[in-house]
C-alpha cells in the first residue's frame, strides 16, 4: 500500500524534480506510515522543517513510525540531516523512527549525516558589566605592555643606530637613499600644495579679523610666526605619518605575515639594524627638509593673499617679515623636525612588527600606527611648546 | 556500483554511470594575457560523478583554466557549457544559480578571516537559504565534522589553525551549499602524506556520499593514483591527453613521459604497468 503511493509519487517526480516536498500520512495498525516525496533540499529549508516539526509531533502520538524515503525526488544533507534529526528526538522520546528507502544512496547520505556532533558548547561569554571591566583592565594592560615594548624598542634602535654611525659596513647607503626618495621627493609635492593653502587660509583670516582694528599689517607677524614655529613642522608630521608611517607598517607588517623577519634573522641579520633604522634614519633626514619646504610654501600662500586680498604689497610684506622674523623662530620649527621623525618611524616600527598571521591584523596595526603617530606628534609638540616657553627661546 | 549511488543522489534526470554525461564541457578555448597566450583550442569534458585529476607543468596555466571555468578571467575565444548550458547566454540570475551549484576550494584556503570558521561555513547558506537560526548552527556543525574537523575549531579564526585545518575547513565552506561541483586547487598541497591520504579519502567519500563532481588541480601522485577516476594533462597550451592512468602511461607526449616516468610515479605503479 506504502508502496504504490511510493511508486505513484516517484512516477510524478520523473517529470518535476524540484516539486515541494510532501508527506503523506497513513496510519497502518497503530503505525503511522508517512509516505515523502518532493525536493527535499536546502532550497526548502522553511518548509521542510514545518513538515518536520508536524511529523514530530505525530510520531510522538503514536510512538511508532515509518517513513519510506523512496520517492524523494532530491535529498541533500539538509534533507537527510533533519530526517536523522527527528529519528533521534523521536527515540529519545521513546518513539520508534524507522527511515526506509529503496535507494542505497539514501542510506549512505543518511549514515554520513548521522555521525551527529557530540554536543558543543561554545564558551560561554561574559556580559554587561563585567565586559566592561575586562575590556578596561585589557587596555590598562596593553597600555603598559606599550610602553614597556616601546622602551625596549627605543633601546634597541638606539644602539642599531649607534652601531651604524660607528660601523659603516652595518650602514645601508642604498636603503636609505631609497627611503628618503620615497619619503621626501614624492611626499613633497603634496606637503608644497597644503600648506600653500593653509598659509592663504591663515592669512586671510587673520586679514579680516585685524582689518577691524586697522592693523592688517600685523597679519605678516601672525603668519610668520605661527608658520615657522608651528604649522609648517605639524603639517609635514602629520602629512608623513599618513603617508610614510602607515607604508612602514604595512611593509614590515607583510614581511612579518610572511616570516620574511624571521627569514632575515636566521641569515643573522637583525631586521631592526636592516629594516627599521634605514627608515628611521631616512625620517630624520627628510622631515626637516620637507619642513622647510612646507615653511616657504605656507610664507608664499600668505604673501599671496596679503597682496591680493589685503593690499598689502609683497615690498612691505617682505620687508615686515625680516624685521618680525627672528633665527630663533625658523630654529624652533626644524630643531623640533627630526624629534617628530624618530616618534613616527618609531611607533611605526613596533606597529608593524606587532602584526599577527590574518590581513585583518595588518590593517588593524596601519590604523593604529597612523592614528598613535599623529597623537603622538602633538603631544610632542605641546611638550616643545612649553619647553621653548620656560627657556624664553 | 560507487559510481552508481553517486549518481542518483545527484539531482539531474539520471544517467546511468558509463553513460558520456558532461556536466562541463569547454571547446575551443582560448586566454590570453595581453601578448601572453595561456592556452589555445583547448578541448575539455569533466563527466558527472567522477573525479578528474588535472595536471600540469608550474605556469602552465591550470589555475587559469579553473578560473576561467569559475568566469574569474575573461576568455578570448571558445565556449563553456555547465549542466548543458553555454554561459556565456546566461543572464545574471541564472548565472548566480549556477554558482550556487558550484564549490571551490581555493589553493591557500581563501577563508575570510575576519570570521570564525563557522561563520565563513554559514555566510553562503545566510545568502542563499532561509534557514532557521538553530538549522544554520547545526547545519555548520555537521559540515565541519562531515570534513573531519574536531568541533572546537568551529568558533576558530582562521589564523588559528593549521594548513590540514585550513584545507578542511575551506572544503567545509565549499560545501556548505550542497554543490553539483566542485572544484579543488592543489587540495593536498602543503600537507603530510598522512594528512594528504585522509584528505584523498575525504575527497572519494564525500564523492560518494554527496554525489559530487570533483575537479581537482594537484600535483600529487598520490592524489592521481588514489582519488582520481580520470586524469587530463595540460601542455602546450592544451590538453594533451585525457585518460585513465593507463592512457597516460602509454602516451608519447615528452612531459607526460617525464611526468609518470620519474622515479617519484615507478615507485607507485604497479609492476605490471612498468614498461621498459
Amino acid at each position: 500500500m506504502t508502496d504504490s503511493i511510493a511508486k505513484g509519487a516517484q512516477t510524478l517526480m520523473a517529470v518535476v524534480d524540484d516539486a515541494e516536498p510532501q508527506a503523506i500520512y497513513r496510519d497502518d495498525d497503530g503505525v503511522l506510515a508517512v509516505a515523502l516525496a518532493g525536493s527535499w533540499s536546502a532550497d526548502r529549508a522553511p518548509r521542510l522543517e514545518e513538515l518536520i516539526a508536524e511529523m514530530a509531533a505525530r510520531v510522538a502520538a503514536v510512538r511508532q513510525a515509518r517513513l519510506d524515503l523512496s520517492a524523494i525526488g532530491r535529498l541533500d544533507t539538509l534533507g537527510a540531516y533533519l530526517l536523522a534529526r527527528l529519528k533521534e528526538d523521536g527515540e529519545a522520546a521513546g518513539a520508534g523512527v524507522e527511515l526506509a528507502s529503496r535507494r542505497p544512496e539514501h542510506g549512505v547520505l543518511l549514515r554520513e549525516v548521522n555521525l551527529r556532533a557530540t554536543e558543543y558548547e561554545p564558551p560561554a561569554r561574559p556580559t554587561g558589566l563585567v565586559t566592561v571591566l575586562v575590556n578596561i583592565g585589557k587596555a590598562v594592560t596593553n597600555f603598559g605592555r606599550d610602553l614597556v615594548g616601546g622602551a625596549v624598542f627605543l633601546g634597541e634602535v638606539m644602539i642599531a643606530c649607534v652601531g651604524a654611525l660607528f660601523g659603516p659596513r652595518k650602514f645601508r647607503g642604498p636603503s636609505l637613499i631609497n627611503q628618503i626618495e620615497l619619503i621626501a621627493f614624492s611626499g613633497a609635492p603634496i606637503i608644497i600644495l597644503i600648506s600653500f593653502l593653509v598659509g592663504c587660509i591663515v592669512a586671510q583670516q587673520g586679514i579680516f579679523q585685524l582689518q577691524q582694528f586697522g592693523a592688517a599689517v600685523f597679519v605678516v607677524n601672525l603668519t610668520g610666526i605661527l608658520i615657522l614655529r608651528e604649522l609648517a613642522v605639524l603639517l609635514t608630521s602629520i602629512m608623513v605619518a599618513g603617508r610614510s608611517g602607515s607604508a612602514f607598517t604595512a611593509e614590515i607588517g607583510s614581511m612579518k605575515m610572511r616570516e620574511e623577519i624571521d627569514a632575515l634573522r636566521v641569515m643573522g641579520l637583525e631586521p631592526i639594524e636592516v629594516l627599521v633604522v634605514p627608515r628611521i634614519l631616512a625620517l630624520m633626514i627628510s622631515l626637516p627638509i620637507l619642513t622647510f619646504i612646507s615653511a616657504m610654501s605656507g610664507l608664499v600662500g600668505a604673501g599671496l593673499v596679503a597682496w591680493l586680498y589685503g593690499g598689502i604689497g609683497l615690498d612691505t610684506f617682505l620687508a615686515r617679515l625680516k624685521s618680525v622674523i627672528t633665527w630663533q623662530h625658523f630654529a624652533v620649527g626644524l630643531i623640533k623636525a627630526p624629534f617628530m621623525a624618530f616618534v613616527i618611524g618609531l611607533i611605526a616600527s613596533i606597529e608593524g612588527l606587532a602584526v599577527k598571521g590574518s590581513a585583518e591584523s595588518l590593517g588593524r596595526q596601519v590604523t593604529a600606527s597612523v592614528v598613535k603617530a599623529i597623537f603622538m606628534v602633538i603631544v610632542v609638540d605641546g611638550l616643545f611648546a612649553m619647553f621653548f616657553a620656560s627657556i624664553r627661546f | 556500483m560507487q559510481g552508481d549511488l553517486a549518481m542518483s543522489a545527484a539531482p539531474a534526470k539520471d544517467a546511468s554511470p558509463g553513460e558520456a554525461d558532461p556536466v562541463i564541457r569547454v571547446r575551443n578555448l582560448k586566454v590570453a594575457f595581453g601578448e601572453k597566450v595561456i592556452m589555445d583550442g583547448l578541448d575539455l569534458d569533466v563527466m558527472r560523478g567522477e573525479i578528474l585529476g588535472f595536471v600540469g607543468g608550474s605556469g602552465q596555466g591550470k589555475s587559469v583554466l579553473t578560473r576561467t571555468i569559475l568566469g574569474l578571467v575573461r576568455k578570448q575565444r571558445g565556449t563553456i557549457e555547465v549542466f548543458g548550458e553555454d554561459v556565456d547566454k546566461l543572464d545574471q540570475r541564472a548565472h548566480r544559480t549556477l554558482e550556487r551549484r558550484f564549490g571551490v576550494m581555493f589553493q591557500h584556503g581563501a577563508l575570510f578571516s575576519a570570521l570564525s570558521v563557522k561563520q565563513n561555513i554559514q555566510l553562503p547558506m545566510r545568502e542563499y537559504l532561509k534557514l532557521s537560526p538553530r538549522l544554520l548552527d547545526e547545519l555548520a556543525m555537521l559540515k565541519i565534522e562531515m570534513v573531519g574537523l574536531p568541533p572546537d575549531a568551529a568558533d576558530k579564526a582562521p589564523s588559528e589553525l593549521s594548513g590540514g585545518m585550513i584545507k578542511r575547513a575551506a572544503l567545509a565552506r565549499a560545501l556548505a551549499l550542497d554543490p553539483e561541483i566542485v572544484f579543488l586547487d592543489e587540495p593536498t598541497s602543503g600537507l603530510d602524506p598522512i594528512g594528504a591520504a585522509d584528505f584523498d579519502e575525504l575527497i572519494m567519500t564525500l564523492k560518494q556520499t554527496l554525489g559530487l563532481t570533483v575537479f581537482m588541480v594537484t600535483h600529487d601522485l598520490d592524489s592521481l593514483f588514489v582519488a582520481c577516476d580520470r586524469i587530463a594533462a595540460l601542455a602546450d597550451k592544451r590538453v594533451i591527453a585525457v585518460g585513465s592512468l593507463a592512457d597516460m602511461l602509454a602516451s608519447d607526449h615528452p612531459w607526460l613521459k617525464a611526468y609518470f616516468g620519474g622515479e617519484r610515479a615507478r615507485a607507485r605503479l604497479p609492476k605490471d604497468n612498468l614498461r621498459t
